[in-house]
């Protein structure tokens, strides 16, 4: 055979793999495109009976006296749990995973408007819903905090009475009743010395507003507690399942072998889903009482109401840098409005998540950020939304403050961003504030975006709509964002990572029956980010075994292995590690094997996409599937039957992915309404697994972030009640909406993950948010408008036009 | 999301449906659509005892000509609207504002009769026949009497339908061939109600606005017939003052409430905004 033809059919055998690389069909959507996922929401059992709660419509409020009788009476009402009911069994208030508690049903006091209160277990739905109305509650509201700034006023109302005393909690020292945390991370001294000497600084209070990941399936679940066996089956919406049957079985005190959690399909999490929430405690407790199934589902409302919020963060940031524009020192401030109890889901150690990777893409010398959590009188959470813990509210902070720089040094804002990129020689690169960054190419990538866009004509074009807009030409005006983010993900290493005290690795168990088909499973969970598809294209690449042979198990926990979950773009920087760590043992043993059946040394064979061969003899060789055959019937003397392998991959490092985005838009002054002309993103995140699954998450990630840069929020009026917890008022943008997002890559691998992946489904959303809030504050600048806040709705910049005179 | 209990009605002519509809009193309501009905009932905002489903009334569905009125039967839907060739020839308003109601799952189920009649502000087209000058025709077990669109609001959700009565058809006279019509409705996202909305019909001849009617959806708890706008454009140039003086016309009529889609300054100003650029749009479609 001709080297060519050699060639082409390797070619052809490494295709028919559809390994790394590959454009695969997501497998899942076979069934979810044709209705036949399987949801919480799906399953029915047998005497399955439905959960409802009855919530608080204050803020803040003492509760005199809850009356359940009516509700009683009501024919098909089998049990009103409260808080009372709950006590005696210590369940009344629940571990958060930020090392504070949580109220499951209020006791004495409500802390935030539909705050769950009690709940109604009755043969039906329609059942439920009436009986929850027939609960009477009398309260006697209370002077409730909305504006998180005030918290801490020596005259604000102490919220949480029932740790009013304890001044030392979970993160250290609390200085105030309403205090949760202090955390600071840099050189607070070498910092404040850098902005003494600076020869300019900025400082700009750039909030990240308060808004929800709203996943279109909202959170549930089923428990059914088996009496006789002694074991709770716990079906939920978890993209953590493994954390949820450890939490389980510490506040119910089951053993962990006898509760068997199960996260069926998901409907997207975003970090909504992460947290245990009352609807789960309380659902398990009516199972016990009545020994039948006990079904919750929150409605939208109750979604987006009580279940974990994102952001609310209020970063003073501050920025110094010589008068030719390179960064001295950061310093940074953040007031966190955590509601009215901490259940900001992050690893264990970080209460402000990993904010300090706010020194962003550049090479800043001295940095110091420091976060003060505090309580108000509003929902619980702080979750990250589509990104890695508080890094969309960094990469907002560092984002927004470079173009306020710019501005002030009236230097471009790409030029600005190039002249302190992190270079390429300095990684793997140590952070002012701690983190040590693994590889990136900011340049290469920032300038191919430039091109991309042609970044100098849409500045010249834009001038000449200034003018045209100065002379009263056109009431458009034009704005060109910039953005370049880097990320933190795949969290992460046993030495800083960990939750509730696991830490957070994660892992995959592989197993090759004799035909060669594939069994895998992982600790991770799928939500939509198509596990099934891309483990299996990892397993294929490294086992030469064809996807399409490969099975992904998740979600089950007395099948999958102990994992920590998916969110924080981890499973790929992790659970993807561990999978290509098990079936780079698998190869191993297969090797072993070939050797025998070549009766040939191990060191003589070389592996060839689907097959080892003797080297030099490329006609003699043994293929996956005939090793796999004989594992179970033809072994070396000695050696175990079987091949099959686990891996529990703990990350020596997080991966950094990054991106440069570029967004073009055009802003009708007279109504505030912004139109995205044009978005480019450039996304690396390093060696990319599936390029269209890839494309797919930046679609929605980049939709997400649009949303929340132009309008969604969950906004509060100043007596705590929740406005907007409908799809009527949040805006959740449909296809009509969205703009057209134009895509594009980098490769930089990780040099420390097994296939140099990064991880990407949450990049899009870093990056997106403060490019579009830079598109719309660079269209204002040559007004002077100063800093525009998001969100970008509208009315707010119709604001914007009336505050400068715009409108006549 | 779980509406109350209620008994569910299915009368298969108007006059059962209005007998019904007087019998069980207050606590019964017609369901047409049911697009902003059966939205309340799951929010618990509505909580009727009955309901009266009229999609099994014979009668109440199509468009006709009946001289100089084009007559649509009330359960015509959004979809049909849309669709339909007379209107598209004769009144295109109604399919331009039909268009911009919520998706078309809504519009293939949501009925002109149940969007005028519900006295929704937010619903579109109670402003589109306050410009047309529209008829509402009611039966009762009364009889049968006719309502102009112009008199026929009240407050949200209070409207000049007693118990038993029930919107049977609505009768639009068609305005002259060639004239020009805009609906312009500023809306963040498909399915949202206006921030604010406005509806022009008018008539050119040699060049100058000869005759103009203007209505406002969702800036005040009714729709709005800006009858002092539509007077400073009739007979006018159409030009930049007049527009600026009828927007400001417009603009002070408006009592829009604050919500999440803006303050209220901001949505009286809107309707200023929508104003002139229906106009203006009408303005090039017209043939002079």
């Amino acid at each position: 055979m001709s080297v060519q033809t050699v060639e082409s059919e390797r070619a052809a055998r490494a295709e028919k793999l559809e390994g790394l690389g590959c454009k695969r069909k997501r497998v899942e959507d076979i069934r979810f495109t044709q209705g036949r996922g399987n949801y919480v929401d799906d399953l029915k059992l047998p005497a399955m009976v439905f959960g409802d709660f009855v919530r608080s419509p204050h803020a803040h409020a003492r509760i005199l006296r809850i009356d359940a009788s009516r509700a009683k009476a009501l024919p098909g009402v089998l049990a009103v749990l409260t808080a009372a009911d709950l006590k005696p069994l210590g369940l009344h208030y629940m571990p958060t995973l930020a090392g504070d508690v949580q109220a499951v049903l209020a006791e004495d006091k409500v802390l935030f408007q539909n705050q769950e209160v009690a709940f109604v277990i009755a043969e039906d739905r329609y059942v439920a819903a009436d009986a929850a109305e027939l609960v009477e509650v009398d309260y006697e509201p209370l002077a409730c905090i909305v504006d998180p700034f005030k918290s801490l006023d020596p005259d604000a109302p102490v919220l949480r009475e029932d740790i009013k005393d304890k001044m030392e909690a979970a993160h250290g020292p609390r200085k105030h009743p309403n205090h949760i945390f202090e955390w600071s991370v840099g050189d607070k001294q070498a910092t404040d010395e850098a902005f003494e000497k600076a020869e300019v600084t900025i400082k700009e209070l750039i909030v990240d507003h308060r808004t929800h990941p709203a996943p279109l399936e909202t959170c549930q679940c089923v428990a059914s507690m088996d009496k006789i066996k002694g074991e709770l089956t716990l079906w939920g919406t978890f993209q953590a399942p493994h954390v949820i049957r450890t939490v389980v079985s510490l506040i119910s005190g089951l053993p962990e072998h006898k509760i068997h959690v199960i996260a069926p399909d998901i409907g997207g999490g975003f970090g909504n889903k992460v947290g245990a929430y009352s609807g789960y405690v309380c659902s398990v407790v009516g199972s016990i009482v009545l020994g039948r199934p006990v079904k919750w589902v929150e409605d939208r409302m109750e979604n987006l109401s009580t279940t974990s919020f994102a952001r609310d963060y209020h970063m003073t940031t501050e920025l110094a840098a010589t008068g030719d524009g390179r960064l001295t020192a950061m310093r940074v401030h953040v007031i966190a409005d955590h509601g009215a109890f901490d259940a900001c889901a992050a690893p264990t150690k970080f209460p402000a998540g990993f904010f300090n990777i706010c020194t962003g893409s550049y090479d800043i010398p001295t940095a110091f950020c420091s976060v003060d959590g505090v309580y108000t009188n509003k929902a619980t959470g702080g979750v990250a939304y589509r990104c890695s813990f508080r890094v969309t509210e960094a990469a907002f902070a560092i984002e927004r403050a470079m173009d306020v720089l710019a501005q002030k040094l009236a230097m471009d804002p790409v030029e600005l961003r190039m002249k302190n990129f992190i270079r390429p020689e300095q990684f793997p690169y140590q952070s002012a504030l701690g983190w040590e960054y693994d590889s990136g190419d900011y340049h290469t990538a920032m300038r191919k975006a430039a091109a991309a866009v042609g970044y100098e004509k849409l500045r010249a074009e834009q001038k000449e709509k200034r003018d045209a807009f100065l002379r009263g030409e056109t009431r458009e005006i034009m704005g060109i964002g910039v953005s370049f983010f880097t990320e933190i993900v795949g969290a992460g290493p046993s030495k800083n990572c960990d939750i509730l005290g696991i830490a957070m690795f994660d892992s995959a168990e592989i197993r090759v029956h004799p035909t060669g088909a594939v069994i895998a499973r992982m600790g991770t969970k799928s939500q939509g980010q198509g596990h099934e598809t891309t483990y299996a294209q990892i397993i294929a690449t490294e086992l030469g075994i064809p996807a399409d042979n490969i099975m992904i198990e998740e979600g089950d926990t007395d099948t999958a292995p102990y994992g920590l979950g998916t969110y924080g773009s981890r499973s790929t920087p992790t659970a993807g590690a561990a999978t290509a760590v098990a079936a780079r043992k698998i190869r191993q043993k297969a090797q072993m094997i070939a050797a025998h059946m070549l009766e040939v040394h191990e060191g003589d064979l070389e592996w060839d996409i689907d097959r080892f061969r003797v080297k030099g003899l490329p006609e003699k060789f043994k293929t996956m599937k005939d090793i796999a055959w004989a594992a179970y019937h033809d072994l070396p003397p000695n050696m175990e039957p079987g091949l099959e392998a686990v891996n529990y991959y703990d990350p020596p490092n997080m991966t950094f992915p990054f991106g440069a985005y570029i967004c073009v838009m055009d802003i009708d002054v007279d109504t505030g309404v912004a139109k995205v002309r044009r978005f480019y993103a450039l996304d690396d995140c390093g060696t990319r697994i599936n390029p269209m699954i890839i494309e797919g998450q930046i679609h929605g990630g980049l939709t997400e972030a649009f949303a929340c840069a132009m309008g969604q929020e969950i906004r509060y009026d100043e007596h705590g009640n929740v406005l907007g917890a409908s799809f009527m008022d949040f805006f959740l943008p449909t296809a009509v909406e969205t703009p057209v997002w134009e895509t594009d890559y980098t490769v930089t691998p990780s040099p420390h993950h097994p296939i140099g992946a990064k991880g990407v489904g949450e990049s899009p959303h870093v990056g997106g948010a403060p490019c579009f809030s830079n598109a719309v504050n660079d269209a204002y600048a040559f007004l002077n408008a100063g800093h525009i806040q998001m969100p970008h709705d509208a009315w707010r910049l119709w604001q914007v036009g009336e505050r400068l005179g715009l409108h006549h | 999301m779980i509406p109350g209990a209620f008994d569910y009605h299915r009368p298969t002519s108007v006059n059962e449906a209005a007998l019904l509809l007087r019998q069980l009193g207050e606590d019964a309501r017609p369901l047409a659509g049911g697009h902003s009905l059966i939205a309340l009932m799951k929010l618990r905002l509505a909580m009727p005892e009955h309901l009266v489903d009229l999609s099994g009334v014979d009668g109440l569905k199509g468009v006709r000509r009946e001289g100089d009125d084009l007559v649509i039967g009330a359960m015509t839907t959004q979809h049909d609207i849309i669709h339909d060739a007379m209107l598209a020839e004769s009144l295109p308003i109604l399919r331009e504002t039909a268009n911009q109601i919520a998706d078309p799952q809504v519009r293939y189920r949501g009925t002109i009769g149940g969007n005028v009649a519900n006295g929704d502000p937010g619903n579109d087209m109670p402003a589109v026949m306050q410009c047309l000058d529209a008829r509402f025709r009611i039966a009762s077990p009364d009889g049968e009497r006719e309502i102009s669109a112009r008199d026929f609001y009240h407050g949200a959700f209070d409207t000049e339908l007693h118990r038993g009565d029930i919107v049977t058809e609505i009768r639009i006279k068609a305005p002259p061939r060639g004239h020009g019509y805009a609906y312009e409705k500023m809306k963040r996202k498909t399915g949202d109600y206006a921030t604010a909305a406005a509806a022009v019909i008018l008539t050119l001849e040699g060049g100058r606005c000869a005759r103009a009617s203007v209505a406002l959806t969702n800036v005040a708890d009714t729709p709005l017939w800006a009858e002092e706008a539509s007077k400073i454009l009739a007979g006018s140039d159409l030009g930049k003052e007049t527009l600026d003086r009828a927007a400001a016309a417009a603009e002070a009529i408006t009592n829009p409430a604050s919500d999440l889609h803006g303050p209220a300054e901001f949505r009286a100003k809107m309707a200023g905004v929508m104003l002139r650029r229906a106009v203006m749009r009408a303005q090039a479609r017209a043939k002079a």
